[in-house]
């Protein structure tokens, strides 16, 4: 907060600053591990949070730093989900070596749609992604030979994490595989975001044309970055294969995709909590109302969506910093002791 | 085979009209504006229902419902037009796409909840019904009708695009939006009328396409994909190019899915993504 920041007279001293822990943020991460003590029976659903959480921080890279709007996530998701599942399948149930793997196989397939996505902005790049979901979704139902089409992936079997720990029916040793690797990949993508790098991804999202004229390479880094969202992405989507022990063809639908981008927008985009915010939110709200027939779900999330474009453009996230920046409160926090007032 | 082959050709025919009367009005309005309306199924899915209701609750003739969905789509689209879409004509690609997303959700609850998630019957007329037999081949009446009277729109369109006042004014602001501005064009009034025509015209085709491929609240979104590779491939704003891409990818998802049904719908995604890479524009398209 303006009030508390020290001077900053550098581009170093400004990324500094960026990237230190503030308490909110500590008191975050500890939160999740309350679900072991406090919800213990729903630990199965605070996995799949976990994971959805992990791919809509991906997604949140290139939409919400990057600008790249993508409506066929998914792809990536469902690719490192079915190479985890077939890998498996065929012999090889070790669940770390296998979680690399399809982080590398989707990084690869993103690294070769990155030369494309690099190309083209606008309703064309809107077209390309969502037809490149489709496509892949169409592929892996015609290799019924491979992927077993609409009847999904049988045979995933895995072997003990590390050789100890089983994953077992209640969830314990998938989330806490989960919440490992979100956490680890959460602070990868925190050091890129707080880098020069990152900051120069905010720069093409603002104005693609000035990064180009002030000598700022833009292609490249449009293309490390998505490589890099696609194997967040598929190592998501492995890990939802290591821990439900099946791959259906919803992983790659377009309903996941767009899902996704509810989760994030609702979050807020542009911001590293937001997507994990919104997966939270998203998940836990869908579970309470899971009664409900899913067609009806959606009534909700449309007048969420439409609420979100027209009256709070940077998510919850957003409406809440600048709730917490206002004038008023301001005033109000300075009147608390400064231990209440946390640091960031 | 070679008169399956016609078969299957008429068919595709008849098909790709059915998708060019609802998408037409979506690569004006996305030319004119760059407003990414992924809503435009919608209002097809209006007219749909709209027919439907028409039919079997009140018991207007098919024939009379026809107009009925061109209207309910029109005024339908005129509200949602002036409430929300004009609000974010200058936002970001993804602020439009989010919007009409949403409005898409609304929909297809909303459809489900008033019709429930089954398929809606519609009894044609007994004219409309049948086929003819020519040399092995044959022709559904429905279908020929369908061809026809998109042909009719066609024409109409074409004609009222190229010879009137208005249709000139609409082509200026197609092809340069602020020029035609600075010329004193009245942009919004003469977008907001195109918009309400398209979605009239998106709704026309809902109503007729239940025959041909059922109506169901999924529809909003499942012909959102082939609408959107019409425009596409046809090139923003170009009458003459949708009706080309929509033809196109009539008959060859009807030849896909007949020939090849284990990768007909992979053939079809592939070849727009191809295109796309070649032409990021659109075959017919000018930016």
């Amino acid at each position: 907060m303006a009030s508390v920041a020290p001077a900053i007279s550098g581009p170093h001293q400004y990324l500094q600053a960026q990237t230190r822990w503030s308490r909110v943020e500590i008191a975050f991460w500890l939160a999740t591990l309350l679900p072991f003590v406090v919800a213990p029976n729903y630990l199965v659903l605070a996995s799949q949070v976990a994971i959805t959480a992990l791919f809509a921080l991906s997604l949140d890279l290139i939409l919400g730093y990057a600008g790249i709007v993508s409506l066929g996530h998914a792809a990536f998701f469902g690719f490192g989900a079915y190479t985890a599942g077939i890998i498996s399948k065929y012999g090889w149930g070790e669940p770390l070596s296998g979680l690399l793997i399809s982080g590398i196989a989707a990084g690869l397939l993103g690294y070769l749609m990155s030369f494309v996505i690099a190309r083209f902005r606008h309703l064309a790049l809107i077209m390309i992604t969502l037809g490149f979901g489709f496509l892949l979704l169409e592929a892996a139902n015609s290799a019924s030979w491979l992927t077993g089409g609409a009847d999904g992936l049988q045979g995933v079997r895995m072997w003990p994490l590390l050789g100890i720990f089983k994953f077992d029916l209640w969830g314990v040793t998938s989330y806490w595989y989960s919440l490992i690797v979100l956490f680890l990949l959460f602070l990868v993508s925190r050091r890129l975001i707080h880098s020069p790098f990152g900051l120069s991804l905010r720069g093409i999202r603002e104005n693609i044309v000035r990064m180009r004229a002030i000598g700022a390479e833009s292609r490249a880094h449009l293309q490390k970055v998505y490589t890099i969202s696609a194997a967040m992405a598929g190592i998501a989507g492995a890990v939802l294969t290591q821990t439900t022990e099946t791959v259906s063809l919803g992983v790659l639908d377009f309903q996941r995709s767009a899902d996704l981008l509810v989760m994030l927008i609702l979050g807020g985009a542009g911001r590293l909590y937001g997507g994990i915010v919104g997966a939270i939110l998203y998940m836990v709200a869908r579970d309470q109302f899971s009664g409900i027939n899913p067609q009806y779900w959606y009534f909700p999330i449309g007048v969420l969506l439409i609420a979100v474009v027209l009256f709070l453009p940077n998510g919850i996230l957003g409406g809440l910093a600048k709730i917490t920046a206002s004038e008023r409160l301001q005033k109000w926090m300075r009147t608390l002791p400064p231990w209440l007032r946390g640091a960031s | 085979m070679i008169v399956s082959m016609f078969g299957v050709l008429f068919d595709g025919l008849a098909y790709g009209m059915l998708l060019f009367l609802l998408s037409v009005g979506l690569s004006v309005t996305l030319g004119m504006m760059n407003f990414v309306n992924l809503a435009h199924c919608t209002f097809g899915m209006i007219g749909g229902y709209v027919t439907v209701t028409l039919m079997n609750s009140m018991g207007w003739p098919f024939l009379a419902t026809l107009p009925a969905a061109f209207l309910v789509a029109a005024a339908a689209s005129v509200v949602f037009e002036r409430t929300m879409f004009r609000r974010l004509y200058r936002s970001t690609d993804l602020d439009q796409c989010l919007l009409t997303i949403g409005l898409v959700f609304v929909s297809v609850a909303s459809a489900a909840w008033l019709y429930g998630t089954i398929q809606q019957p519609v009894n044609l007329p007994s004219y409309l019904r049948g086929s003819y037999n020519v040399m092995g081949v044959t022709i559904g009446v429905y279908r020929l009708f369908l061809i026809g009277m998109s042909i009719v729109i066609t024409v109409a369109l074409v004609g009222a695009l190229e010879y009137t006042r208005f249709g000139a004014q609409v082509r200026a602001a197609v092809d340069n939006q602020r020029m035609a501005r600075g010329l004193g064009i009245n942009v919004d009034g003469a977008f907001a009328v195109t918009f309400a025509l398209g979605s009239g015209l998106a709704g026309l085709g809902g109503a007729l396409a239940i025959d041909i491929v059922g109506l169901d609240p999924s529809f909003a979104l499942a012909y959102l994909v082939y609408v959107l590779i019409v425009v596409s491939v046809g090139g923003l704003g170009s009458i003459a190019g949708s009706l080309v891409a929509a033809i196109v990818l009539g008959i060859s998802d009807m030849a896909g899915k007949y020939y090849f049904p284990e990768i007909g719908s992979f053939l079809i995604y592939l070849v727009m993504l191809s295109l796309l890479m070649w032409r990021p524009v659109g075959l017919f398209g000018k930016r």
